[in-house]
C-alpha cells in the first residue's frame, strides 16, 4: 500500500488507516477552502467515477473478470432512481432508501447477466458484457413510454436529510458522494481480505487450481459481479440525484472504457491506485484539457498570428475531443510498459512481472521461447 | 406489396449487408484462429478502409458517376489502395500493440486492442471531423426488377465481392506454403516454430490479409451506403464479431455464413420489428450463441479453460 512508500518522521503517518482518515478530512475541507461552485461540481462528478472505479475494481481487479459493459449497471441504478423517485410514475421512494434499493437492483441484474455467462472464457465474457452494455442504454432509449426516450427523465426527487432539503446546491451531494466512497472503500478493503476476496484472487490467478482447492468458481464470480454492480447502483442514484436528470447517452461504451482506463492507469486490484487513477482521469477530462484548450486559443494562437494555417489550427482546436485518444493511449501504453499501474498492489505487480526475476517454470518457458524466436 | 415479396426484398438487402459483415468477420476469425485475440480494433480498420477509399477517390478527382474503362480502372485502383493501406495498418497495429503481449495474460492484449480502437477512432475524427461524410457515388447503380422486388447493382457487387474474396482466401490458405504455415501456427504455435516456420512473419501475414479484407469491406461499404462516419466501425465490428462467433470462430466458411446470417437478422428485424431494435437483437444473438453454442454453427468444440 501507499503507506510503505512514504517515509514520514511520525510513525502515525505510516498507518494507512490514519492516512485514509486524514485524506478524507482534507477532501471534506477542500470544496469549502476553494469555495467555487464549478470546482465542487467537478469534485462531485469525479466522486461518482471513483465509486464506479471501486466497483469495477472488484470485478476486474480482484476477480480478474473483464467487464466491458459496466456502465450498464450505472444506467440501471440511475434509471431505477429516476423511475421510482420522480413525478414520472408519481412514485416517490426516499433517496436514502433508493440507495439500498438501486444497488440491490443493480446487483440483481449483475446476477442475471452473470449466471449464464460466467462459465465463458475471459475474452468471450468481455464481449458478452460489452453487448449487454450496448443493449441496456439502447433499451432505455427505445422504451420511451416509460423512460422518456432520448430526453430521459428529469426533475428527480431531491433528497432531504433530517428535514434539510438539498435543493440545487452541489455541496450536500458532494458530502453524500464522499460518504458513499468511504463506505465503498471500507466494504472493498474488507472484502479483499475476506475469504471471498482471497477466493477471487485465487480464481484470477488460476481458475482451474482454485476450483481444485474447493472454491465454487461460479458463485464466487457471481458474487464479484453482483457486488461490483451494486457499487455502480449507488453511484447511479447519487449521480442522478445530483444531476436531477438521467438520459440514455450518459451510459455509453465510452463510460465503461473511461472507468477501465482509470483502473489500468491507477493499478488494477489496488484500492488507493484505483482512486488515484480515477482522480487523474477525471481531472484530465474536466480540468486540464479545457484549460489547455483555453491556453492554446488565448496564448498560443496569437503567437502564430502570421501563419493563417497554424493560427487557425490553434484557435479552433478543442482538446476535449481528444478524450478518446487519451483513454486509448493510456490503455495501450500502460498495458505494454506498466501493466500493474501507477500504484500497484504488490501481488499484482509480482504476478505480472513473473518472468523478470522469478526462476519458475513459466520464466524458463519464456526464455526457451525467446531463444527459439531469435 | 405482398408479404412474401417484402420478405424476398429483405432477403436481398440482408444478403448484401451480410456480404460486408462477412468480409469483416473473416479478419476477426483469422486473427482469433491464430493468436486467440479478439482484435477489437478490426472494426475501426474497416472504417479506415472507407476513409482510404475516400482519400483515393479525391486524389483521382472522382466526384460523379464513371463509365466504361475509367470506371473499372478507378474501382480496381481504389479497392487496391484501400486494401493495401488497411493491410499495412493491421500489421503496424499488431507490431505496436499485440506482439509484445503475446505471452502476457490473455486479457492484456484485449485491453490494448480496445485502446487501439479508441486511438483509431480519434484519428479518423481528427481527419474528417465528427459528422458523417458523403462518399462519391462513382459506380452506376441501375436496379433490376423481378416482380415487385428491386435488386440494385451495388447489392450484387457486394455479394459477389464477398464471395470472390472468400474463394481467393480459401485457395490461398489451403493451396500455398504460406497458407499451410498459417494453419500450422494456428494449430500449435510452438510446434510450428520447431518445424522452422517463422511465426512472427506468419502472424503479421494473417493481420495483413485480415485487415486487407476489412479494407475491401470498407471500400464496398462506402459504395453501398454512400457515406461514412468515424464511429461506424464500433457497431459494424461488433456485428461482424457476432458473425464470426455465430459461424464458429476460427472457421473461415463459418465467418462467411455468420456474416450473411447476421445481415439477414438485421434486415428482417428492421423490417418486421423496428429499426431501433436491430442492434439489440443482433447483440442478443451474440449473447445467446456464446451461452448456448460457443463453438458456433460450423466450429469444432472450443477448449473451455480460462
Amino acid at each position: 500500500m501507499a503507506a510503505r512508500a512514504r517515509s514520514a518522521p511520525l510513525a502515525a503517518l505510516k498507518n494507512p488507516r490514519l492516512q485514509a482518515i486524514g485524506l478524507f478530512v482534507l477532501a471534506a475541507i477542500l470544496p469549502l477552502a476553494v469555495n467555487n461552485g464549478g470546482f465542487t461540481n467537478f469534485l462531485t462528478d469525479a466522486g461518482a467515477f471513483v465509486l464506479l472505479a471501486l466497483g469495477l475494481n472488484i470485478v476486474i481487479g480482484f476477480a480478474g473478470l473483464l467487464d466491458l459493459g459496466y456502465a450498464a449497471f450505472f444506467a440501471i441504478g440511475s434509471y431505477a432512481f429516476a423511475m421510482l423517485s420522480s413525478p414520472q410514475f408519481g412514485i416517490h421512494v426516499p433517496f436514502w432508501a433508493m440507495l439500498f434499493l438501486a444497488s440491490g437492483i443493480a446487483a440483481l441484474f449483475g446476477i442475471l447477466l452473470g449466471a449464464p455467462t460466467l462459465r465463458l472464457r475471459g475474452d468471450y465474457l468481455a464481449i458478452v458484457t460489452l453487448g449487454f452494455g450496448e443493449i441496456v442504454p439502447q433499451t432505455f432509449l427505445n422504451l420511451s413510454q416509460w423512460t422518456g426516450g432520448p430526453n430521459g427523465i428529469s426533475s428527480l426527487d431531491q433528497p432531504t436529510f433530517f428535514g434539510y432539503r438539498f435543493g440545487f446546491q452541489v455541496l450536500p451531494y458532494y458530502y453524500v458522494m464522499l460518504a458513499l466512497i468511504a463506505l465503498a472503500i471500507v466494504v472493498a478493503s474488507n472484502l479483499r481480505s475476506s475469504r471471498l476476496g482471497r477466493a477471487w484472487m485465487a480464481i484470477r490467478e488460476d481458475e482451474l487450481a482454485a476450483a481444485h482447492m474447493g472454491i465454487n468458481t461460479t458463485t464466487t464470480k457471481l458474487a464479484a459481479f453482483a457486488l461490483g454492480a451494486s457499487f455502480s447502483g449507488l453511484a447511479g442514484v447519487a449521480y442522478g440525484a445530483k444531476l436531477q436528470l438521467v438520459s440514455p447517452d450518459q451510459f455509453g461504451f465510452n463510460v465503461s472504457v473511461a472507468v477501465l482506463s482509470m483502473l489500468v492507469l491507477g493499478g488494477m486490484g489496488n484500492i488507493p491506485g484505483v482512486i488515484l487513477g480515477s482522480l487523474v482521469i477525471s481531472s484530465l477530462d474536466r480540468l486540464i484539457l479545457p484549460q489547455l484548450t483555453n491556453f492554446l486559443h488565448d496564448v498560443v494562437a496569437p503567437v502564430f498570428a502570421g501563419s493563417a494555417a497554424l493560427h487557425g489550427f490553434f484557435s479552433t482546436i478543442d482538446l476535449a475531443n481528444s478524450r478518446f485518444m487519451i483513454y486509448g493511449v493510456i490503455l495501450v501504453v500502460m498495458m505494454l510498459f506498466r501493466p500493474e499501474g501507477l500504484l500497484p498492489s504488490r501481488q499484482r505487480a509480482a504476478e505480472l512481472h513473473a518472468e523478470d526475476d522469478d526462476p519458475t517454470a513459466a520464466a524458463q518457458e519464456q526464455t526457451m521461447y525467446n531463444k527459439a524466436v531469435t | 406489396m405482398p408479404r412474401l415479396d417484402v420478405f424476398l426484398q429483405q432477403l436481398i438487402n440482408g444478403l448484401s449487408l451480410g456480404g460486408i459483415y462477412a468480409l469483416i468477420a473473416l479478419g476477426y476469425t483469422m486473427v482469433y484462429g491464430i493468436i486467440e485475440l479478439i482484435n477489437f480494433a478490426h472494426g475501426d480498420v474497416y472504417t479506415l478502409g472507407t476513409f482510404f477509399s475516400l482519400a483515393t477517390l479525391s486524389l483521382l478527382g472522382v466526384s460523379g458517376e464513371l463509365h466504361g474503362l475509367p470506371l473499372i480502372g478507378v474501382a480496381l485502383l481504389t479497392i487496391f489502395v484501400s486494401m493495401l493501406l488497411c493491410g499495412l495498418s493491421g500489421v503496424i497495429i499488431e507490431r505496436l500493440a499485440y506482439r509484445r503481449l503475446r505471452n502476457a495474460p490473455r486479457l492484456a492484449p484485449l485491453i490494448t486492442a480496445i485502446g487501439m480502437s479508441f486511438i483509431l477512432e480519434n484519428i479518423m475524427q481528427y481527419w474528417k471531423g465528427p459528422a458523417p461524410i458523403p462518399v462519391p457515388q462513382f459506380i452506376p447503380n441501375p436496379s433490376f426488377h423481378i416482380g415487385s422486388i428491386d435488386i440494385a447493382a451495388k447489392q450484387i457487387l457486394v455479394i459477389l465481392l464477398a464471395i470472390v474474396m472468400m474463394v481467393a482466401l480459401q485457395l490461398f490458405i489451403y493451396n500455398t506454403r504460406m497458407g499451410k504455415a498459417m494453419r500450422a501456427t494456428a494449430q500449435d504455435r510452438d510446434a510450428a516454430q520447431l518445424m522452422g516456420i517463422n511465426i512472427n512473419t506468419t502472424i503479421a501475414l494473417t493481420f495483413l490479409i485480415g485487415s486487407a479484407l476489412a479494407g475491401a469491406a470498407g471500400f464496398v461499404s462506402g459504395v453501398y451506403y454512400g457515406s461514412t462516419y468515424f464511429f461506424n466501425g464500433f457497431a459494424a465490428g461488433l456485428k461482424a464479431f457476432t458473425a464470426a462467433v455465430l459461424g464458429g470462430i476460427g472457421n473461415l466458411a463459418g465467418a462467411m455464413l455468420g456474416g450473411f446470417l447476421i445481415g439477414l437478422v438485421e434486415s428482417m428485424t428492421t423490417q418486421f420489428i423496428s429499426d431501433q431494435w436491430s442492434n439489440v437483437v443482433v447483440f442478443s444473438v451474440l449473447v445467446l450463441v456464446l451461452i448456448f453454442r460457443p463453438s458456433g454453427l460450423l466450429g469444432e468444440s472450443v477448449p473451455s479453460k480460462v
